[in-house]
């Protein structure tokens, strides 16, 4: 995964700086916003290989984010892994048709996420 | 065909075995959710009509789920042997009666133990349920998901790395500790909660909310009042099964004698045609019919599906801002117990009778939400001259429109779980850190 490019959109400041150290120490460089205000333009300028994208944010839903992303050209194949709240069926069928590549439900092993991020980077979804 | 009091029983053991969901059932029935609890919680009689389009919806014999008269010693061992599953040791059902007749005592035991499971069950899903519908309980649980997602990749990663660099894990400690007091404050404010709950309560709890649950059924179109006359109001509520309170049944005759008067003074189909030509303006809407504004607020959201119209919400209080009605609609919650939010422009209309209020108003949740809201208050005068005046104010909740010509105003569902922590209107703290 070296030299992979991974953008997290999350707003829980410590799952963040968790999931940042988890996948920084595998050296992949890790770009943390807390805010889907503005994905869009901050995904053109940033060119991540993979995006980890939390469903709940507080001023936008991730889903929200994920069908503009879909419905961009420059991103429709971009994998994006949603992170969603375990047992939230509902909340996965609907990430699931707007176009989330994988998914880990809230809280995750370690061990899982870096797999899952693995093989998204590697093009696999 | 005869049917046991556990009918109900029966068809909540058949819907959890094909895990389908109470509300998915109640749709495929025909029926409100809040009705076929009370049917699965044995507390209605179901009608032969309503069985077979259960039992249609089940995929199954109508005779699965009505049995014959043996008595409910009978239906309750078969409960017990049903619930068991298929892995253990098959109870012998062919030989039911030959046990009951040799362990009488030992039948009713175990009877009686199932009819404890169940009811215990029933509280598990009461709780479930309104876990999937309570903002209070949803943002609590979130929270704590929240707070337990960041606790076990912290710990697991000072776990799993020996060498690991001292600022980090200072920092790593650190989170560890911060999240533990999130999760026990969340954890109190939960407890907390749970402690006002009604123990005994297991469905629709106040006179209100079984109207509510009855005009929801109808999506709180009743399409008899739409007759120029006014149908007998007990004819309509008699054997309705939300309506087992006779308070209930008092507030729905109100109801009933409002919405007449409301689509007399509103006839649907030029009401229709106006709504079409200028917009959900209730004050326009009043002046182009000759009505009050508060009959054209109830008009407007107590208007049939069929009329293509979006989704509108209606919340009305009293002068001491008690809800007395409630229409929520997607994306707008309106709290079960309590006050709302302090900013709510209903507030707003009740501190100044008479002064029309529209404002676009962004719900703070875990994805916010825009509406148009329109609030107005009215006071009335019912006693005479001399009062007392009597206030009652509306507030209309429609689809904010895509256009941002007004500014969002910034409310909430309730302080409670009100992520607006510097909100200068807040009564409490919010459990949302």
């Amino acid at each position: 995964m070296r030299d992979k490019h991974i953008v997290l959109i999350e707003d829980e400041p410590n799952i963040a700086e968790a999931i940042r150290f988890i996948l920084s120490r595998e050296g992949v460089r890790v770009t943390h916003h807390a805010s889907g205000a503005g994905a869009l333009a901050m995904l053109q300028a940033e060119r991540p290989d993979v995006l980890v994208l939390d469903l709940m944010l507080p001023d936008r839903s991730g889903l929200e984010i994920l069908a503009e992303l879909r419905a961009a050209p420059a991103f429709a194949a971009l994998p994006v892994l949603m992170l969603t709240a375990r047992g939230q069926n509902r909340d996965r069928e609907a990430a699931e048709r707007a176009g989330a590549s994988a998914f880990l439900a809230k809280p995750f092993a370690n061990a899982d996420l870096l797999a899952v991020v693995r093989e998204l980077a590697r093009g696999g979804a | 065909m005869a049917r046991t009091p556990l009918t109900g029983t029966r068809i909540r053991e058949r819907r959890t075995a094909q895990g389908l969901r109470q509300a998915d059932l109640a749709r495929a029935s025909g029926v409100s959710p809040a009705y076929l609890n009370l049917i699965e919680h044995n507390r209605r009689r179901v009608s032969e009509a309503l069985l077979e389009r259960i039992a249609g919806a089940l995929g199954l014999n109508i005779e699965a789920l009505s049995e014959g008269a043996e008595g409910a010693l009978f239906d309750g061992l078969r409960e017990a042997a049903s619930a068991q599953g298929g892995a253990a040791a098959a109870a012998e059902t062919d030989r039911i009666e030959e046990f009951v007749g040799r362990f009488p005592g030992w039948a009713a035991l175990l009877a009686d133990r199932q009819a404890r499971v169940a009811a215990l069950e029933r509280t598990v899903e009461g709780f479930s349920e309104r876990m999937a519908q309570d903002p209070f309980l949803a943002t609590t649980l979130h929270e704590v998901l929240s707070a337990i997602t960041s606790l076990r990749s912290t710990a697991a990663i000072l776990v799993e790395n020996d060498a690991i660099d001292p600022v980090w894990r200072t920092r790593f400690h650190r989170t560890i500790h911060e999240e533990s007091l999130r999760l026990s404050d969340t954890a109190e404010a939960l407890v907390g909660y749970l402690d006002t709950l009604d123990e005994a309560e297991s469905g629709l709890s106040s006179p209100q909310e079984e109207v509510e649950a009855w005009l929801t059924r109808h999506g709180f179109h009743l399409a008899a009042l739409e007759a120029a006359r006014l149908p007998a109001a007990e004819a309509m509520i008699a054997g309705v099964p939300e309506l087992a309170s006779s308070a209930a049944r008092t507030l729905a005759t109100a109801h009933i004698a409002h919405a007449h008067a409301d689509a007399q003074a509103l006839p649907l189909g030029p009401f229709l045609h106006a709504l079409a030509e200028d917009g959900p303006d209730p004050a326009r809407l009043a002046a182009r019919f000759g009505a009050p504004m508060p009959r054209v607020f109830r008009r407007l959201a107590c208007l049939p599906a069929s009329a293509g119209q979006p989704p509108m919400g209606l919340v009305v209080c009293d002068g001491s801002g008690s809800f007395t009605f409630r229409r929520p609609m997607p994306g707008f919650s309106v709290p079960r117990f309590g006050a709302g939010c302090p900013l709510w422009p209903l507030y707003e209309a009740l501190s100044r009778p008479m002064q029309p209020i529209r404002a676009v108003i962004e719900v703070a949740g875990r994805v916010p939400q825009r509406f148009l809201s329109y609030a107005v208050c009215q006071p009335v005068l019912p006693g005479g001259f001399d009062g007392p005046q009597v206030l009652e104010a509306m507030m209309l909740i429609v689809p904010a429109p895509p256009e941002r010509s007004l500014p969002d105003r910034a409310v909430g569902v309730s302080c409670r779980i009100c992520p607006r922590i510097a909100c200068p209107a807040r009564r409490e703290p919010s459990i949302v850190a």
